[in-house]
């Protein structure tokens, strides 16, 4: 009787033990789980302390100064406190447009060559070659166009060379690898069958391809167009080497141009006060362009995956 | 008809000739940067020190660049893979996971002379780090976290459900289900990732310029300015003080760049192969 009592009891204190074990256990567990999700929140707090310090350094000069005379002022002049980013605007945008513009057709048509056309074995070379141009660094780029692209323009059309025409080339050049891959990836998640049930359709490939193929994966494209605006609109050393930097509208495609992001890192080296605040403001725009083209990112994106 | 296949001869080699630029294009640069730069690239180079502002050698670049990469990456690592793991195999789908994820995306898709702007006010100026090497790493920890999230995202969720089902069904907690079974699973995945951000981090210019700052000798702690060798192009090129070391850096650059691509593909490569 004692002996089997006496194991009863000892069986009792043994599951209260292993209960307390587990709920030890599972608060452990619990706290882990905490700990992954802090740092899954570390990029929401990394945005958030990032967009807040960025705008609150810039912002209150802007609202001083006036938007309107920051941001539609013509005139650059640091020295006489008179700060307009309308030539840094016009500079960036038209890079960007004129990078789009020589770069998303290459680059959308190298993706349809990678996914469609090209033999295995050629799509073999040519995608490594795709991620080395992806991984190629900026300031490598920024190089080559200075000794390179920058000097054949002058021999071609004159005006020495830096220019937005530099800019574009370059850009062009910057943006081919984003375009492509993510193109790519686009045009190969379209279904088998819509190429099999154009094809047997009588379309030829080609027909396929551009009529079929590429306007199902749109939203893909276009989501590879957005993140191609926002590498060339944030490019900064690249440009600040070709681009010769001079604070003024550009007039012709061969006149020299700075950016919005040239114009932060050019000066900020030797900026104070009133200037350093200036070129803050200048990255708060540059910010609203890229937060912009993030929301559009994400609208397509959500669209995409629908 | 006749008229279709003459229109289809032109897009086709319109296509051929796309990619026929795009190779081009990296031949051409490759060519052109490592020929230039072979000649004045020598053992040498690499093992002297920076004299004046770009004479000499380029160690303390190589040093600092080194130091760099090393601080970022033990920061941002261990942290993606984490938030990599809570998206992956905790997370339930719902407004907290989509701010994580447009968070994310935002992230990545913030230019690098912002995360310099901000390094530079934040670590540089208001935590008091001045230009360091301290100040870039964290910046760039940031910058490059969001590449190591991504990465270590597919390679979670490439490891089949099976595995983790096994493992629980065997009586294993979740928590060691992932640590014993599904990380180990994920590990070239997240080996990619941590290439890709070393990659990133060399390239970069921009956030590293305006945190580190660009003082041409070995720094002897995490809180003094160094030059990386991004940097130290960037100089060499914009203030036109050597042609002939910008190139042969140039040419360092692009090596290092290749051998870690080919890495990067060796892993990925790899990684298919255990599918």
């Amino acid at each position: 009787m004692d002996d089997t009592r006496m194991y009863e009891g000892e069986a009792v204190e043994e599951k209260s033990y292993k209960m307390e074990e587990n709920k030890a256990r599972k608060r452990f567990e619990k706290m882990v789980e905490a700990v992954f999700l802090f740092c899954a929140f570390m990029a929401v707090l990394s945005v958030a302390v990032i967009t807040f310090f960025v705008f609150a350094r810039g912002g209150p000069f802007i609202l001083e100064y006036g938007i309107g005379k920051f941001i539609l002022g013509r005139q650059w002049q640091p020295l006489g406190d008179v700060f307009g980013i309308l030539p840094m605007i016009i500079a960036s945008i038209a890079g960007t447009l004129g990078a789009i513009l020589v770069g998303v057709p290459i680059g959308i048509m190298t993706a349809v060559f990678l996914s469609e056309i090209a033999p295995a074995k050629i799509a073999d070379i040519t995608r490594p070659a795709v991620d080395l141009l992806a991984g190629i660094p900026s300031v490598v780029y920024g190089f080559f166009g200075l000794v390179v692209i920058v000097p054949l323009i002058d021999k071609w059309f004159g005006g020495g060379g830096n220019s937005l025409l530099a800019i574009i080339i370059i850009l062009a050049v910057m943006i081919l690898p984003t375009v492509v891959s993510i193109s790519e990836a686009a045009l190969r998640a379209v279904p088998r069958e819509y190429r099999e049930g154009s094809l047997a359709m009588g379309a030829s490939q080609i027909q396929t391809i551009f009529k079929v193929v590429i306007p199902a994966a749109k939203s893909g494209i276009m989501a590879a167009v957005v993140l191609g605006i926002g590498r060339a609109i944030g490019e900064t050393m690249a440009v600040i080497l070709v681009g010769g930097n001079t604070a003024l509208i550009p007039e012709s495609i061969l006149d020299r141009a700075r950016t919005m992001t040239a114009n932060i890192a050019i000066e900020m080296g030797y900026a104070f006060g009133m200037h350093q605040d200036a070129l803050f403001a200048t990255g708060v725009v540059l910010f609203i362009f890229i937060m912009g083209l993030n929301i559009l990112l994400n609208l397509l994106t959500s669209k995409a995956g629908d | 008809m006749r008229d279709n296949s003459v229109k289809d001869k032109i897009m086709r080699g319109l296509v051929w000739l796309s990619a026929f630029v795009t190779i081009g294009i990296l031949v051409w640069i490759l060519t052109y940067v490592l020929i230039k730069g072979m000649g004045s690239l020598s053992w040498a180079f690499l093992t002297e020190m920076a004299r004046g502002d770009g004479e000499g050698g380029i160690l303390p670049m190589i040093v600092t660049t080194f130091y760099v990469i090393a601080i970022s990456i033990a920061m941002a690592t261990p942290i993606g893979i984490c938030a990599a793991i809570y998206l992956v195999e905790y997370a339930k789908p719902g407004k907290l996971v989509r701010t994580i994820r447009f968070a994310t995306e935002s992230l990545a898709g913030i230019p690098s002379i912002i995360f310099g702007l901000f390094g530079f006010l934040f670590f540089v100026t208001v935590l008091h780090f001045s230009f360091s090497i301290l100040s870039g790493a964290l910046t760039l920890s940031i910058m490059v976290l969001p590449t190591i999230v991504r990465t270590t995202e597919e390679s979670l969720k490439a490891v089949p459900q099976s595995y983790r089902e096994g493992s629980l069904g065997l009586g294993a907690s979740k928590l060691s289900t992932i640590m014993n079974v599904v990380l180990p699973s994920a590990v070239p995945g997240i080996l990619a990732a941590v290439i890709l951000s070393v990659g990133r981090i060399i390239g970069e210019t921009a956030a590293i310029y305006m945190t580190v700052g660009m003082a041409p000798y070995i720094p002897k702690g995490f809180m003094e300015s160094g030059r990386t060798l991004s940097v130290h192009l960037y100089l060499l090129a914009k203030e036109g003080i050597s042609f002939e070391k910008a190139y042969a850096t140039a040419a360092v650059l692009i090596i290092i760049v290749a051998f870690l691509n080919f890495i990067a593909n060796k892993t990925a490569s790899a990684l298919n192969r255990n599918r």
